[in-house]
């Protein structure tokens, strides 16, 4: 090591100091970060439309439909204390009630009097095809069959029959077939729950429909 | 009259600091087919806590419960009859109808629905002014 190398190295060092001196004194001061946060409007918050966390399952008094000038009010039970260990999700009430009632954590009853009645479960999957490339929906009667009676869908809202239904998205959105219960108040349509229903993968040599027009003339 | 003004003040910031927009609980039923013309608040029938306690079936299709909001025609007449809310809500399997306010517990002029739903959430918020409120 000569005296040159020796001199590079502490006029490096020193200007890497003066530069983070100048950094840190470059940061303005405390008071007027404050000041700016209050001149950003409120309307341009990130993500505005998405629940914050502390809104979720809000008790009775704050949750913005019942009246907090009414006594009835908060002796209503706030759902977080009836929730105390049943297994998450990220959408709907965020109670997993499937997996709750499987677990035996819920007991609710089938009958209106008698707690011992058993439901009428049938373990029955329909698989529906896509005609689209998401995967293929699954319908699994089992767990529908444990909370309802058949009654409640056939022959009203599907009709038991193969290829009999006409079941789309939109309908399902608009609370439609599906959507009589998925939405209002069993698991609802989010980009987080696609897979509880398009559950299926496509089979390895799937390819998406063709219309006449595009077998014809495939560069249209 | 200073000391107006600043209660004035703190009271706009109060109301300024309160949380926004706070969400009920996904499938609270808002039910005011007759509450609001009849003097009452509406009814909230909250989803959670009966299917903690009873299936679906039991309502839906032994009490014949329509599976839409505010479509079952729901009077004090046909609960006290033992209809609808009246086949538990008489004194035996729940509390009867005497606690008016356990139901009736709306604030004034909410709509029937079903909250949370999904054709709710679709349906964009109208626009409020900043400077109303």
């Amino acid at each position: 090591m000569n005296i040159k190398q020796f001199f590079l190295g502490v006029l490096t060092l020193s200007v890497m100091l003066f530069v983070g001196a100048q950094a840190k004194a470059a940061e303005p001061p405390v008071k007027d970060v404050k000041a700016a946060k209050g001149a950003v409007s409120t309307a341009n918050t990130f993500n505005r439309l998405l629940k914050k966390d502390k809104e979720r399952n809000a008790p009775p008094p704050d949750d913005g439909i019942h009246d907090p000038g009414n006594d009835g009010t908060h002796v209503l039970q706030p759902p977080l204390i009836a929730y105390d260990g049943l297994p998450t999700t990220e959408f709907g009430n965020y109670v997993d009630w499937v997996k709750s009632l499987n677990d035996g954590l819920l007991q609710p009853r089938y009958d209106r009097f008698d707690p011992t009645v058993e439901p009428l479960v049938m373990d029955l999957d329909i698989v529906r095809e896509v005609k689209a490339s998401m995967p293929d929906v699954v319908f699994p009667h089992k767990p529908h069959t444990q909370w309802l009676h058949c009654s409640n869908c056939h022959p009203k809202i599907f009709i038991p029959q193969r290829n009999a239904n006409v079941i789309n998205m939109s309908a399902i959105l608009l609370g439609q077939k599906c959507g009589v219960c998925h939405g209002k108040v069993s698991f609802p349509i989010t980009t987080k729950s696609c897979t509880k229903c398009h559950s299926k993968p496509k089979p390895a040599d799937w390819k998406p429909p063709q219309s006449e027009a595009s077998i014809k003339n495939p560069w249209r | 009259m200073f000391k107006s003004a600043l209660l004035g003040l703190l009271s706009l910031m109060a109301v300024l600091m309160l949380p926004q927009a706070a969400q009920a609980e996904y499938a609270d039923v808002v039910i005011n087919n007759y509450a609001d013309a009849a003097g009452m608040r509406p009814a909230v029938f909250p989803h959670w806590y009966h299917r903690i306690r009873f299936r679906c079936k039991v309502c839906h299709a032994d009490l014949g419960f329509e599976f839409k909001a505010g479509g079952n025609k729901i009077t004090m007449a046909k609960i006290i009859d033992g209809q609808f809310c009246g086949a538990c809500h008489n004194g035996e399997i729940s509390w009867s109808v005497e606690n008016c306010g356990m139901c009736h517990s709306g604030v004034p002029g909410t709509p029937t629905q079903i909250h949370g739903s999904t054709v709710q959430r679709l349906v964009a918020p109208t626009y409020k002014s900043l400077d109303k409120k």
